[in-house]
């Protein structure tokens, strides 16, 4: 294996895109730190955290998507189905939370599954699969109403407004502590299970996984049902966050997604990646987000223009440092 | 072309069923020496998506993806109608839009072959900065334009026929010619399959994939400039908004496979007018507006599943004879790659 050597530490040549995004997020903390004044405070983090659980928890899907070589599109409709079942069940019926979510979760896991099936039994690409998929979640909010519901349920807006206090004035929500454990268990099942070597496996190459002997169609069904189910809860985690179920909620979060786990050193061929790359690639998004709103006065299709531009430096500089000294 | 027999099929397909719900719909006739018709309607309507896919085609087949034509869309449509608006000419307003459309098109591809960027993510940073770049040129606002020679390339007629249909068989025609008369097209497959390979035995694999990906954009311009011609103004938010997946979709049920190497134009131009098609059908059947896109993740699973030959092989051999034990999906080897 090639190694890169750093001082005297020497780092395997595969975790180097993941740390050279790593390093690229904290020199922009920095540069927005001495650029914004209060931007370089420990709460400007955690707030990236609490603004984006959602995503975090989505992108952990579709890493695991990604890792076998597939692409999952249907996420950003999974999540704005799930809101909005979630908020017509709670306001019309008035079903309690402790049923709504978890039918919620089983829900997009089924969507997942299907799309799973479809995707191995019937060797269809998974772009198109999860395409019709994405068409038909957002066609079923629409079926279920085209206007935004509030959700005023009790239980659910306590929980959504809950506050856990830190050390010093730090805070975070209870959907981050949901996010961070969705995180953990995810890296232990890609790293420490069988499960996680076999998706590793049939990205790397599917013919030779599947000549091992291993189980290269129940690895790939289950991936999209994973991702099914975290774009489920990361639309449980959005409503808690918005406090209502819409139809136009999270559009073009799938691109957002797959740009996290790219951004994180994720090959979209399959086989090699990280899953702390994802949670970096999630946090580079954010920041850039923090950042804009720090800047102000940008008009919104100047923002556009200059999370283009952020976008593309970034990675561009991590291309060079990944280049160079892959030489 | 056996390959082109399924598109075909659905094609046929879905425009019979149009027959059942407006008997008139084959009907082509010539009104003050136009044609008119709903095949006519079709053609026109879908001649913006037939010309961003074949140019998406192309990246397509050299393994990559564009993500960003919809917004180049929206970019030349803008820039011609702001142009226009100033009293530029209409041709310098048209060559100026194509002209900053094939820059972009060359960056995406500079970002692709030159800095060796994943082409999803490259193109993904045109489509979100490309989008506020459009509205930039329209001051957020929608740029109305009266200009009867602007509003002859989407709503105006030549020998009868719209100019639109005319604009995409030429560049069909030319495209057709470029990569199935000359070599072009086997060296875009070579790329598509390995560029390393076709590096090494001499094909300047780079200057292709700059190449296709600045086509994709003009294809992406001269459709931005149709859809803003037809409506007479530009708007940059919306503007091509989604084209991008849809074109996708048509070059793919058109039969070209995602992982590039080959692709067909004749395919694409097949999935593209399904895909237009299949609109024309939901309006003209009274699917409810709420559950369009629920008709159409239907049809177009459906498409995929016909399409797919081991869907065909287990659906028409379960329906012959009992299935037999040693069909399970667990113990099927894949040969190919």
């Amino acid at each position: 294996m090639t190694t890169l050597t750093v001082g005297r530490a020497s780092v395997p040549a595969k975790y180097l895109p993941v740390l050279v995004t790593g390093c690229l997020f904290v020199a922009m903390f920095v540069a927005g730190g001495i650029r914004y004044e209060g931007f370089a405070s420990g709460q400007v983090i955690l707030n990236v955290f609490i603004d984006n659980a959602f995503l975090l928890v989505v992108a952990v899907g579709m890493t695991f998507v990604i890792l076998t070589g597939g692409i999952d599109l249907s996420v950003g409709s999974v999540v704005a189905l799930s809101t909005m079942i979630a908020a017509s069940l709670m306001e019309g019926p008035g079903w309690p939370p402790y049923l709504v979510v978890p039918l919620v979760l089983a829900i997009g896991s089924g969507l997942g599954l299907v799309m799973g099936y479809i995707v191995h039994a019937f060797d269809i690409q998974p772009f198109i699969v999860t395409l019709a998929g994405m068409f038909l979640a957002r066609g079923l909010c629409y079926t279920i109403g085209t206007d935004s519901i509030p959700i005023q349920d009790p239980t659910f807006t306590a929980f959504a407004q809950t506050r856990i206090d830190l050390f010093g004035d730090l805070w975070i929500s209870p959907s981050v502590v949901i996010a961070v454990v969705v995180v953990l268990v995810a890296v232990y099942v890609l790293h420490y299970t069988r499960f996680g070597r076999s998706v590793y496996a049939t990205g790397g190459s599917e013919q030779s996984a599947l000549l091992m002997g291993l189980p290269v169609g129940r690895t790939k069904i289950t991936v999209y049902t994973v991702s099914g189910f975290c774009s489920a809860l990361g639309g449980v985690l959005l409503s808690f966050y918005m406090l209502s179920g819409y139809g136009l909620h999270a559009v073009g979060m799938e691109l957002d997604a797959i740009a996290a786990v790219v951004i994180g050193g994720t090959l979209l061929t399959g086989g090699s990646g990280f899953l702390l790359g994802t949670v970096l690639g999630v946090l580079v998004l954010g920041l850039i987000q923090t950042i804009i709103s720090f800047e102000g006065t940008l008009s919104s299709w100047w923002t556009k223009i200059f999370i283009g531009m952020l976008l593309f430096v970034f990675i561009l500089l991590q291309r060079l440092f990944s280049a160079r000294s892959r030489r | 072309m056996k390959r082109l027999l399924w598109p075909a099929v659905v094609l046929a397909l879905l425009l019979v069923l149009n027959v059942f719900f407006t008997p008139s719909f084959f009907s082509i006739e010539v009104k003050d020496g136009h044609l008119y018709g709903s095949l006519i309607d079709i053609l026109r309507f879908g001649a913006p998506l037939i010309l961003v896919s074949l140019g998406m085609t192309l990246v397509i087949a050299t393994g990559g993806i564009d993500l960003s034509v919809g917004s180049v869309v929206a970019i030349s449509g803008a820039l011609a109608c702001l142009q226009i608006s100033e009293d530029a000419s209409v041709f310098t307003a048209v060559a100026l839009a194509l002209g900053l459309c094939l820059v972009l098109g060359a960056w995406n591809g500079f970002l692709v072959a030159g800095i060796g960027i994943q082409p999803i993510i490259a193109t993904l940073i045109l489509m979100v900065a490309g989008r506020g770049l459009a509205q930039l040129i329209t001051d957020g606002q929608i740029i109305t334009v009266n200009s009867p020679a602007y509003k002859v390339i989407g709503g105006g007629y030549w020998l009868t026929v719209p100019f639109g249909i005319l604009i995409v068989i030429g560049v069909l025609a030319i495209s057709a010619f470029l990569t199935r008369r000359l070599a072009l097209g086997m060296l875009i497959e070579s790329v598509g399959s390995n560029a390393e390979a076709s590096r090494l035995a001499g094909i300047r694999a780079r200057g292709i994939i700059i190449m296709v990906y600045a086509f994709a954009a003009l294809c992406a311009g001269v459709a931005g400039l149709m859809i803003s011609s037809n409506v007479s103004s530009a708007d940059g938010n919306n503007a091509g908004l989604w084209i991008e997946l849809d074109a996708i979709l048509a070059v793919v049920i058109g039969g070209t496979s995602l992982a590039g190497g080959r692709f067909s134009l004749s395919g694409t131009v097949l999935g593209a007018l399904i895909i237009q098609t299949l609109t024309t059908t939901i309006y003209s059947i009274g699917v409810p507006p709420e559950t369009t896109l629920l008709f159409k993740a239907l049809v177009v699973t459906a498409v995929c599943l016909i399409q797919s030959p081991s869907f065909r092989a287990k659906v028409f051999r379960g329906r012959g004879r009992a299935k037999p034990s040693s069909a399970a999906p667990e113990q099927k080897v894949k040969v190919t790659a």
